[in-house]
C-alpha cells in the first residue's frame, strides 16, 4: 500500500479522520479477505467431493431428493412429538432441578440428609448416559404391573429424561446459587428476612437470571435427547426417519431429520448467545 | 487373528486349483476361493442356532451352505461375518459376498442393492399374550385393529400394519425384537407383528404366555413378503446365486431345509 492509498479521496470525507478511514479500509479489505477465502473453500468442496469414487453412491442413498420430498411431510408430523415431550419435560426439569438445588443448599445440620441426598442424586443421574436410564425406568417401571394407561412409555420415558435432565440443571442453578455473594444473605438477615425468604426473594432471582444461558444450553441439548424416546416405543422423528430407512434402503429421510433438528436448535444457540453477551456486557 | 489369516491363506493355496475349473463364481467373490457370508449380530433362532452361523444349524445357515456348496465352495471355504441392517444397506464396498438375515425384497430396496432370488416366503404373524386372548382378542380383523400394536422398526412388518390391520391407536415402533418383547411383558403393547418363524419363537421361548393368534398367509395377493440374499448393487455374483437358489428351489433341497428348521409353523390359524 502506497502513501497515496492511504491520502486518497476518501481522506477528505467531512466528519472522519484519516485514521478512521484508514480503519474503515482495512476491515472492508479484512471482509474481502474473508469473503473470498470462504468462497474458495466452498468452490474446493463442491467440485472435489464429486470426484470421489464413491459420490454417486453416497449421493443416491444420502441426497436423493426423491426420497426427500417423499419423506419430509411425514418426518415434520413425527418432529411435533419431540415437540410435545420437550414442551411438557422442560417446566418439570426446571422445577425438580431447583429442589435438588435446594437441597444441596441446605445449611443446617439437621438436614444433612437432603445435602447427601442432592449429591448423590445429581452423581448418579448425571454420571448414567441418558439412554440407559429410559431404557430401565421406561420398560423396568411398567413391568412392575402398572395398569393402563400408568405403563405408558410417553410417561415413563419423560420421567426418566427429567430425572436425568434435572440433575444437570440442579448444578447449574447451584454454581448460580453460590455465585451470590455472602453480603447478600447478610444483607436479607440483617432486615430480618427468615432463610426461606432470603432464598425466595433475595438469592434465588438473581441466581436464575445469572444461569439462564447455561440453562439454555442444557435445553437445546433436551431438544436432541427427546429423540432417545423412541427406543421404548414412541414414534417420534429419528424413528419415523429409521422407518422410512428401513423401508426405501436409503439414508436421506436421516439427513432431513437433522436438517429439521438445524431448525430448531441453531436459532436456540444463536438465541443462548445473544443471552450469554449481553450478560457478559452487563457485568463489566 | 494371525493364525487364522495364515491358515485361511494356506487353505486358499491348497483348494486353488480345485476352484480353478471355470466355475460361475471364480474371481467373482471378495476373496479368491472364499465366500464370505453376513448375518446379523446376534443371529437368532430359528434362522441361525446359538448364534453360530458356521455350526450349518438353523435355516439360514443351512440355506447358505446349501448355496455356497452348489456353487462350488466346500464347507471349510465359507466364512462369516456380521452386519447390522444398516450396514448392509450403505453405501460403498460391502465386506461380504452376501447378506442373508430376513431380509424382505422391496422393490425400494432394490434399487440401493441387489437381491437373489426368494429363499423364503415369510407368512407375517400376530404374537400376543394370554391376559389378551382372555380378553377377547381373536384372529379375526376387526378383534385385531382395537389391539394396541407394536412391531420391529426395521421390519416390513410396519407397512403390512399400516395397510392390512390398521389399528385405532398408532403402533409403537422399536429397534429389535428384545424391546419388542419388553414392551409385551410391561403390558405396554398387546400384540406385535412378526414373521411366523421369529413368532413362533418368541411366543414359544420369549415369552412365558405368548400366543401366536394368527397369521397371515405368504401368498396374500398384492405383496408378499420374500426373503433374498442382499448383495452390493450390481454385484457380478448374483447370476451365480440365483442359478443356485433356482436348482435348490426345483431339486427340492430348499424345501427340505426349510421342512427340518422351519416345520413347526403349521396349526397356526390364518387371518382372513
Amino acid at each position: 500500500m502506497t502513501q497515496a492509498d492511504i491520502d486518497g479521496p476518501d481522506a477528505t470525507a467531512p466528519g472522519l479522520t484519516r485514521r478512521q478511514v484508514y480503519e474503515a479500509r482495512i476491515r472492508r479489505r479484512s471482509m474481502i479477505v474473508a469473503a473470498t477465502s470462504t468462497a474458495a473453500v466452498m468452490l474446493a468442496l463442491l467440485l472435489l467431493i464429486p470426484l470421489a469414487p464413491g459420490w454417486e453412491g453416497v449421493k443416491k442413498s444420502f441426497f436423493n431428493a426423491d426420497v426427500f420430498s417423499k419423506t419430509f411431510p411425514g418426518l415434520i408430523e413425527a418432529f411435533l412429538l419431540d415437540v410435545a415431550i420437550f414442551a411438557w419435560s422442560a417446566p418439570l426439569i426446571f422445577l425438580l432441578g431447583l429442589l435438588i438445588a435446594l437441597c444441596r443448599d441446605a445449611r443446617s445440620p439437621a438436614l444433612y440428609p437432603l445435602r447427601l441426598f442432592g449429591i448423590l442424586y445429581t452423581d448418579i443421574f448425571r454420571g448414567v448416559p441418558v439412554i440407559l436410564v429410559i431404557y430401565l425406568i421406561g420398560f423396568g417401571i411398567p413391568g412392575l404391573g402398572l395398569p393402563r394407561p400408568w405403563n405408558s412409555p410417553y410417561i415413563w420415558g419423560t420421567v426418566a429424561l427429567v430425572l436425568t435432565y434435572a440433575a444437570y440443571v440442579a448444578e447449574v442453578l447451584r454454581s448460580g446459587i453460590e455465585s451470590i455473594h455472602h453480603s447478600q444473605r447478610a444483607a436479607a438477615a440483617s432486615l430480618g428476612l427468615g432463610h426461606g425468604d432470603t432464598m425466595r426473594f433475595v438469592i434465588l432471582p438473581q441466581a436464575i437470571r445469572r444461569v439462564v444461558p447455561a440453562n439454555m444450553n442444557l435445553f437445546i441439548a433436551l431438544q436432541k435427547d427427546v429423540a432417545l424416546l423412541s427406543f421404548i416405543g414412541p414414534v417420534e422423528i429419528f424413528r419415523q426417519a429409521g422407518v422410512y430407512k428401513s423401508l426405501l434402503a436409503n439414508f436421506t429421510p436421516y439427513v432431513g431429520a437433522a436438517l429439521i433438528f438445524l431448525a430448531v436448535t441453531v436459532p436456540a444457540t444463536r438465541y443462548a448467545d445473544y443471552l450469554m453477551t449481553k450478560q457478559a456486557r452487563a457485568r463489566s | 487373528m494371525k493364525l487364522t489369516m495364515t491358515s485361511t491363506v494356506a487353505f486358499m493355496l491348497s483348494t486353488g486349483v480345485a476352484m480353478a475349473g471355470g466355475h460361475c463364481a471364480a474371481g467373482k467373490t471378495l476373496n479368491d476361493d472364499v465366500l464370505t457370508v453376513a448375518t446379523g449380530n446376534p443371529a437368532y433362532y430359528p434362522w441361525v442356532m446359538d448364534d453360530a452361523p458356521e455350526a450349518k444349524a438353523g435355516f439360514e445357515a443351512a440355506v447358505a451352505y446349501a448355496v455356497a456348496n452348489r456353487m462350488g465352495f466346500e464347507d471349510g471355504q465359507v466364512v462369516w461375518v456380521r452386519s447390522s441392517f444398516d450396514q448392509a444397506i450403505q453405501p460403498g464396498a460391502k465386506n461380504f459376498d452376501f447378506n442373508l438375515q430376513q431380509f424382505s425384497i422391496t422393490e425400494e430396496r432394490e434399487e440401493i442393492v441387489d437381491f437373489s432370488l426368494p429363499y423364503y416366503s415369510a407368512a407375517m404373524a400376530v404374537v400376543t399374550r394370554q391376559p389378551v386372548v382372555d380378553r377377547g382378542a381373536e384372529a379375526s380383523l376387526a378383534s385385531l385393529k382395537g389391539l394396541l400394536w407394536g412391531a420391529h422398526a426395521s421390519t416390513t412388518a410396519v407397512p403390512m400394519l399400516a395397510a392390512i390391520v390398521q389399528p385405532d391407536a398408532d403402533p409403537l415402533l422399536y429397534g429389535d425384537n428384545a424391546d419388542v418383547v419388553e414392551a409385551m411383558k410391561a403390558n405396554q403393547i398387546d400384540a406385535a407383528l412378526m414373521d411366523l418363524p421369529t413368532a413362533l419363537f418368541t411366543a414359544g421361548v420369549l415369552l412365558d404366555d405368548g400366543v401366536v393368534l394368527g397369521q397371515f398367509p405368504p401368498d396374500r395377493s398384492d405383496n408378499p413378503d420374500q426373503f433374498g440374499l442382499l448383495m452390493e448393487e450390481g454385484n457380478p455374483l448374483k447370476e451365480c446365486v440365483d442359478a443356485a437358489l433356482a436348482e435348490l428351489t426345483e431339486d427340492g433341497t430348499l424345501a427340505a431345509i426349510e421342512a427340518e428348521w422351519l416345520a413347526e409353523a403349521t396349526g397356526v390359524p390364518v387371518i382372513e
